[in-house]
Order: C-alpha cells, then structure tokens, then sequence
C-alpha cells in the first residue's frame, strides 16, 4: 500500500428509495424503429447522388511499395477519382494517435512507401457506385516488394528482427515496469511462489455492421458535414479535424446509430477522413463502408494479444500477498491508444483480492498485423483471465478449493472504499454475497456430485469458478499515466444532456455524443427522466446533436455512458425544476419552499388541490413571460454537462496512479463444461452469471448485456481468433473461418444480480455493459482445466480449440485410442 | 464494363415491380437502393451471417449472395412487410417485449427466419428455434431473449387472432 495523501472522495450520496422507473424492465425506447427495418443505419443513409469509394487492400504482410499504375483504373467509366497513399498524405494529416511518440509509427489513411500488414488500404477508387468502383479497383497495378515479415510478438523484440517502422529504430513502441506496494519483501515473505506462462491471443467486436462514413464537403463554406456510425471521443474530434486540415468549427459530425460496436467503434477515424478526404477533392457526397474483409483486416480495433510471464506469492493458508506480472502485447503495426489497455487492467490488477504488492510490467511490441483498438474489456478481461488462473493454480498447489481460496482473499465489505495498490478505488461491493448466490443458482454442489459420478463413468466434467471485476466510468487517465512528460492534468471526459420541457409540458432530451451501439442509452435517459418528472418513459422524445456547436461530450465506451447520463440528467432535471418551482410559486402566488414537487407537478405542502403540472407551469413560461418577473426567460429548458465524478491526478512518480475507474462492478460465473478428450470438443451443459453492478436501471436489458457478453467471452475462450501465419497472412478474413458463436454454442443462462449501490453516483448505478465478455473466457478455462485436472492437463492458452485442447492432452502423455 | 440491363419483376411484400438490372446486382441492392427498402441489412456479403435474410417463395434466402435476375418472377418478402401499419407484427411484439435484439441490426433477418420456422413448425420446442436460428448470426444478444420471444409469438401465430387488437401494440411498459 502506498501512503501517499489523497484527495478527499466525493460527498457520499444518499439513494431515492420507493423508485418508479429505475429499476424496471420496460420495453426500450429505441426498438420500433430496428424491428420495422428502419434503424436509420449508415448504409440507410445513402442518398441517391452520393458516390462511393471503395479501398485497395494489401494481400502482402510487410512489402515495399515500388510503383502504383492507376491509368486504367481513373480512365473506367463512372470513376471520379483513384486516390494512392502517397497522394493522400498531400491531403491530410496523419491519424489521431494517443501512442507514445507518434511520429516514430507514423499512422495514415492510406499506407504510404511501405505496406505493414495484410489489409493496409493503399489506393481509395471513387466512382458512381460500389460495383464500378471495386471494378477499378482490379484495374490498379501496384508494383510490391516484399519484404521478410515479423509475425511473433516476442521474436519481435529480438534484436535483428526486421523492423516495422524504421523510424523507431526497434519493434519495442513502449516499455515500463510499474512497482506498487513492497513487491519483493510480499515475494521474499511467501511460503509459495505461483508461476505461470500464459498466452492469450487476439480475437474482436466484429459487429455485424461494418464501420462506415458519408461526408459532404462544401466548397462554399469549407464545412464538412459527415454522418458516421463510429466516433464517440466527441470532445476530441478537434483532432479528426486537424487530420483533415479544416477547423474544428466546420466539421459538424451526425451520429447515427450502429448495428453494434463492443468497443470496435470507438473512435475510428479512418472510414471517415477517407469519405471526407475523397468529398473534398470530387466536390460531391461521398460514403465509405467497409465490407466485412476490409473490417476483418483493417478495422484497426483488434483486441489484446498476450504472453504473460506471472509469479503469484501466497501464504500456506491460501492468502495471496502479491503478483508480479511480465506481459508482452502484440499491438500490431500502430499504436493508436498506446498501452492505455494495460492502464485499464491496473484498475482492477489485483481483481477482489487483497493483495498488497503488484509489479508490472509491460512491453508493447509492433508486429505486421492489423493494429489494435477496443474490444469489450478494453484489456481488463485479459487481466481478470490471468489473474483467475493464477489463482487457481495456487488453489491447486495448495491442495485448497476454488471457493475457498477465494473467500480467503476478498475485500470484505466493510472494507469500501478499498484503494488497491495501484491507487484506483473501489467504490463498494459485496462479493461474498455474489458468490453465494452464484452457487446457489449454478447449482455447484449438485454438479460437483456429477462430476465424481462423470468421471468414474471416463468422462471429462469440468465446473469452473471465478469471481472477478468490471471496473466502470473511466476518467481517461489509463491512457495518459504512461508517460512521466508531458504531465496533463486529470481528463474529466464530460457527458452532457439538455432537457426541453415543450409548452404542452413534453420532454425531449437532447444527447451530445454517439451513443447508441446497441446498448440503450435512449432508454436509460428516458427512465431517468420518467423517474424525475413522473411521466411514462414512452413519451420522453430524445434526439441528438451533431458535433458542431454541441456541449462537451465523450460518448460510450469503459461502462460509462448510463452513469455519465444519469449524472447529466440528473443536473439539468433539477434545474428544470428550480425554475419550474419558481414559476408555479409565482402563479399560485406562494412562496417557493411551501411548494413539492409530487406526481408530475408542484403543489402546496400538505394543500395537494392547489398544485400546477409542468404542463401548466411550462405553457406560462413558454407563452405568458410577462406573467413572470423581469429575470425569468420564456421558455423551459435546460443542461447539464456533467463531469466524471471521482477521479484524481497520479503521483508524479507514479507510485500511486490516482483514482480513474471507481465505479466497481463484480460478478461470479460458473460454466459447467464436458470435454470430449478424444476430439478436443468443449461443450457447456450449464452456466450461470451473478453480476453486481450497483442500482439496476433496466434489469432486462443488463441481463440482455450479460447474456451477449457472455457469448462473445465464450467466443473468445474457444473459437474466436484472428489467425496470421508464418508470412503474416490473415486467414481467417471472414466469418467462415472467424467463428462467432451461433445460437448451438450459447448455452442458456442463469442469470442472478446483486444491487451494492455506489455511493458516488446517482442512484447508485455503476457500468454493466462489458460484464460478460470481462468474466467468460477466465470461467470458461477454469471450467476446462477442472475437467482435464484428472489427466494433469492445465490449458493456458486461448482460445481453446480442438486442436490446442488435443496438443495439450497428448503432451500429457494421454493416448486416448485412435491416432 | 457496363453490362446491358435485364428487364425483371418482383414480387416484393405483395407489391409488384418490373426493373431494369445488370444482372450481377445483388437481391440485397436491389432490395435496398432501387426499392427503397433499407430494412434487409448486410452483414459479410459471404453468405454465412444470415442478416440479409428474406423470403423467396416462402424459404429463406441470403440475399447477399442471391442475384436480383434470380429472383425473377418470384415473390420476395422483408421485414418491411411485416407490420400491418401501426400494428407490428406478433413476432415484433415479442422481440420487443423479451428484448430480443440490442443493436437491432440482425434483427430483420432474424425476424424473417423466425416467420419461416414458424410457418413450417408452429409450435416448436426450445431445442427447435435454438437449432433454427442458429443459420443467422446475432452479435449482441446471446440469443436467448430471440428463443423466448420465438416462443412467445408461436401461440399467438397459432391462434385465431395472431393480431388480436387487445394486445397493446403501442409503446407501454
Ligand atoms: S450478409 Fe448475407 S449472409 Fe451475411
Ligand atoms: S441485435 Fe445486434 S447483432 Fe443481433
């Protein structure tokens, strides 16, 4: 532990009891539209005139370009423009880029000189439609000369590898070593040291709508107006401005809604400064969307890709002193968050443990692969995988229970707020009680009696227990943290909301960033405000500003987006309401405080008969201003732009990171697996998920949340990867060798919640939507290694294919008959 | 490489259209850019994902890979035909009730298929809609809320009244 002084944690809040709308399952606001086929999706949004640009994909993994021959293709009929790389680096600047030192890798919309990975766009065609732009694309002729690719993130590092960015001088982007607690006296102390290797390769979001963008520039006026379904970051959309050399005040970005994201939305910027790039030089609407290879391999949102080297220092009795992780990341060829994938992981490094000491370590190599971005865990659910098998490990080595291990090392409740060494608090929890009722509706003593009986029967059963974290409402210092200079003072990562109370007293709520991905943010601001104002949530209206001219905003990602907004809401509500009491004072001739507000209006205490609704407030105000003194405005409307509640600066020696995901979701799953050891097959029989994310706004769409989660963490422990072989080819460039789990590979669940509301958030709501995918692949292998434990079989990689599950069982020496 | 037009009629959600098509044109693009019918999405243009999912003729096809020529002469329907006005459609209803879609973009898809397999088994057990649906690919839900509101709409469409007025169709919670 650190003893360094912290700043004082925000007023703890006291929770509205006897709730009307919070907390139920109503049916989401934003469903008709999707299931009458009018989502209103980019590709929807495609007017008739607009031209289409399509991209040049490299087939090599590392190759320089020697020539580009784009006669025939620009002399096609129907072709406005053929656009090489080296052409649109004249045109606009280099990508947004949060890595560390950006011009050592330098990162553009097109490759230029040299093509890094298999998929670098290289040439962008623009033409009438899609069919004759991709035909110009067979008419380029780009000369390649390959050279030797660097496929394996440690070899990477070796000294004589060849080199991704020259200019780096090394494949190693970044490295740091971050020592919190006393990690040698915990390790020297222990009576066992757990070690492990553990791999962990990439897999990502791979929604089913690809990433696109329609942008419209106007020579005119200079400004750029685009709709993309990508893009949150609303706050820093200066810098896709900058990248497209126009001010940032005419560039007014539409967001619409995307057929799902998982983090592979966030900010992507490439599609967009492409259509804008092409909008510009054509003079017309241009639309760029991928099609699902150039998403496969070039989505630049690959997830995290890790070798983890791992030492857990534990005491005879089972409690774990301190860990010691080594990791290596494969980034690809750019870097554009930096490692702020591992600052995610040091929120919740030490999961629902005690432990006293952490050092990390991390080394972020550059590969020819696609780069990586954001996918559900942002990095954490690696971390929550690495630390549930090292626990079971020493479980194992210990000769103790899964459960009682544990126990053992849970924050008790009484112990919130708990700063864990890293210096991220944890807001609140109960994990004991997840626990139990995680073995209670996974039914684990019953199958742990069918287990014995499975395995006097040859058969492989396997129950997997683990209990980890879902940090939520990030502040963005995870990104920052890395670098001692320059210092930056705390990110807020504002998410604003204005609430418009019409004459006839409806509400609209107007939302400043991207928001909607498939979760329900529509849904969640109109429960919010149905819970304030007393109305039906069906009837709130809720629209969305563009970028331009609109209040600060970040939009989703890290679980943020429904505490960000009830924050939000939650403000401008209440200044709706201290003008409204004010009007209704001045109407029924009252002083404002004899007045309450009670079911849709304010009325005199304890003279319910003399109340005025909003809707007569609003209509006065919107229509009789000079019914009203001199400084109340016509009108009803108000905003809030509400800043992250509870976060604080790092030590400058980095000794302490500050608090920067307080919000700490928890949850237990228990998979019930059976293994058929003679094909490597994994089939789930059962599987249950407890989950505590605080107060519950809409139980049924947080369940909804789990389940898919759920899916894809089961995606990710055994099907799921993008595969590059030795020459760096991707060959698994669509869903035929992609695996997404379809409804045979998801099992039913049995879902439990457990409500510990935080004290720092309205309501007491934390972030839930990454939950599942955060706990799955770690349950899912503690499953698997539970039923191969007989044979001595441990998997440490993932994901667990047939064939990885088979290598493993015939290391073991096992000879399961046949080949 | 412009190729000549095929002239061409469709039946689409009961409506008739003759069109004049290259014949390399997708179904999907014909569906969405020159009817106007944006509800079928495309999700991998490779055929497997299931999101283009429509009815040719009563069975489902991926109209990603399906040619707009070859669906000459044929009826064709999408989601865009299910809902009766204001009214959605029972299938709807319960997708919406259960939750049965998040991001709602293999939703009309789904929604398609899910009209197919009740068509051909009406009353279907889990085991059944699970193993059905498992053609289409969802991203987000996990499924299991499209499986209870498969079997949710499966009485309903069994029934003498699957659009029972009674039932509010409005949004209530
Ligand atoms: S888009 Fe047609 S099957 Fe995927
Ligand atoms: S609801 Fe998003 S893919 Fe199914």
């Amino acid at each position: 532990m650190t003893t360094t002084a912290r700043p004082p944690a925000p007023p703890v809040r006291s929770h509205p009891e006897n709730r009307k709308w919070v907390g139920k399952s109503i049916r989401r606001v934003e469903d008709p539209k999707f299931l009458r086929g009018r989502g209103g999706y980019i590709a929807d949004l495609v007017r008739p005139g607009t031209l289409h640009a399509a991209v040049l994909r490299s087939p090599h993994a590392h190759a320089r370009i020697v020539s580009i021959d784009t006669d025939a293709a620009a002399a096609l009929d129907g072709v406005y423009a053929v656009v090489t790389g080296a052409q649109a680096a004249e045109l606009t600047e280099p990508l947004p880029d949060f890595g560390p030192d950006p011009a050592k890798h330098t990162w553009r919309c097109l490759a230029v000189d040299k093509v890094r990975y298999v998929g670098e766009g290289v040439a962008v065609v623009v033409a009438d439609d899609r069919y004759l732009a991709e035909d110009a694309l067979a008419l380029i002729d780009v000369d390649y000369d390959p050279l030797p690719p660097v496929v394996d993130p440690e070899r990477a590092l070796d000294a004589g590898a060849p080199l991704v960015h020259e200019a780096l001088g090394s494949n190693l982007a970044y490295e740091r070593t971050f020592d919190f607690g006393d990690v040698d006296a915990d390790f020297a102390a222990a009576d066992l040291v757990v070690r492990d290797r553990l791999r962990w390769h990439r897999s990502g979001g791979q929604p089913l709508e690809t990433v696109g963008a329609i942008a419209d520039f106007d020579p005119s006026t200079g400004q750029l107006t685009a709709h993309t379904n990508s893009l949150s970051f609303t706050s820093y959309l200066f810098m896709v401005a900058n990248t497209l050399r126009i001010p940032a005040n005419k560039l007014d970005i539409h967001q619409v809604p995307a057929g799902g994201s998982f983090g592979s939305k966030l900010f992507v910027t490439k599609p967009l400064v492409l259509a804008a790039m092409c909008s510009r030089l054509v003079g017309r609407p241009v639309v760029y969307l991928e099609d699902r290879v150039d998403n496969i391999s070039n989505c630049d949102h690959h997830g995290s890709d890790r070798v983890y080297d791992v030492r857990l220092a534990v005491t005879r009795d089972g409690r774990i002193r301190g860990i010691d992780i080594d990791t290596v990341d494969d980034y690809g060829a750019y870097i554009q968050f930096g490692v702020g994938h591992h600052g995610n992981a040091l929120a919740q490094v030490t999961g629902p443990y005690t432990i006293d000491s952490v050092r990390y370590r991390v080394r972020a190599a550059l590969t020819n692969k696609n780069q990586q971005g954001a996918y559900r865990g942002f990095g954490s659910e690696v971390n929550n995988w690495m630390l549930e098998q090292m626990v079971d490990k020493a479980a194992r080595e210990l000769g103790m229970d899964p459960v009682q291990i544990r126990r053992r090392n849970f924050i008790r409740p009484d112990q919130f707020p708990y700063f864990i060494p890293t210096g991220n608090v944890y807001d609140s929890g109960n994990y004991d009680a997840v626990l139990d009722q995680a073995l209670e509706i996974g039914e684990y003593d019953r199958w742990r009696a069918e287990q014995t009986q499975a395995r006097e029967e040859g058969r492989y059963l396997g129950v997997g227990l683990i209990a980890a974290q879902e940090r939520s409402v990030f502040s963005a210092t995870e990104f920052w943290f890395w670098f001692d200079e320059p210092g930056a003072p705390v990110t807020s990562m504002p998410e604003s909301v204005t609430l418009n109370v019409d004459a006839t007293g409806g509400i609209t709520a107007t939302l400043y960033s991207c928001a909607f991905w498939g979760n329900s943010p529509e849904t969640m601001v109109a429960q919010l405000v149905a819970e304030e104002f007393d109305c039906d949530p069906h009837d709130v209206s809720i629209i969305y500003h563009g970028s331009q001219g609109g209040l600060p905003a970040t939009g989703p990602g890290g679980s943020r987006t429904t505490v960000m907004l009830a924050g939000a809401v939650e403000g401008a509500s209440a200044k709706i309401k201290r003008k409204a009491r004010r009007a209704a004072s001045e109407l029924m001739e009252v002083d404002p405080d004899d007045l309450e507000w009670f079911d849709g209006g304010y009325q005199v205490r304890g003279v319910p008969e003399q109340r005025k609704t909003l809707g007569d407030i609003a209509i006065a105000l919107h229509l009789f201003k000079h019914s009203f003194p001199e400084d109340v405005e016509s009108g009803l409307e108000e905003s809030q732009v509400f800043d992250h509640p509870y976060t604080t600066m790092p030590s400058a020696d980095r000794k302490d990171l500050g608090v920067f995901y307080p919000f700490m979701g928890h949850a237990c799953h228990v998979p019930v697996v059976e293994v058929d050891i003679a094909t490597g097959e994994v089939r789930i029989l059962a599987y249950a998920a407890v989950h505590d994310c605080g107060t519950l706004v809409n139980p049924r769409s947080l369940a909804g949340h789990i389940v898919g989660g759920t899916a894809q963490g089961i995606g990710t422990a055994l099907y799921e990867e993008f595969v590059y072989d030795d020459t760096g080819q991707l060959i698994t460039s669509s869903f035929l060798d992609y695996s997404i789990p379809t409804a045979m590979e998801v099992p039913h669940l049995r879902i439990g919640h457990v409500e510990t509301p935080s004290p720092y958030t309205p309501h007491g709501i934390k972030g839930g939507g990454e939950g599942g995918r955060m706990m799955a692949p770690a349950a899912l292998n503690a499953a698997v290694n539970d039923a191969l434990a007989p044979l001595g079989v441990r998997v440490t990689e993932l994901p667990m294919t047939p064939d990885r599950l088979r290598a493993a069982i015939r290391a073991a020496g096992v000879v399961t008959g046949g080949r | 490489m412009t190729e000549e037009l095929q002239e061409i009629t469709l039946t689409v959600n009961g409506r008739r259209h003759v069109l004049a098509v290259q014949p390399r044109r997708l179904l999907v693009d014909v569906l969405r850019d020159d009817l106007g019918l944006p509800g079928t999405h495309i999700g991998c243009e490779h055929g497997v994902c299931g999101t283009c999912t429509v009815l040719l003729d009563d069975a489902s096809v991926r109209a990603c890979i399906t040619l707009a020529v070859q669906a000459d002469g044929r009826s064709v329907r999408t989601v865009e035909g299910l809902a009766d006005g204001m009214r959605l459609h029972p299938l709807q209803e319960e997708f919406w009730d259960k939750q049965g879609l998040q991001c709602g973009y293999c939703t009309p898809g789904m929604l398609m298929r899910a009209v197919e397999i009740l068509e051909q088994v009406p009353d279907p057990t889990p085991d059944q809609v699970r193993e059905g649906i498992a053609s289409n690919l969802c991203r987000c839900t996990g499924y299991q809320y499209i499986v209870e509101a498969v079997l949710a709409a499966a009485p309903r469409m069994r029934s003498e009244n699957p659009w029972d007025p009674t039932v509010p169709t409005e949004a209530k919670a």
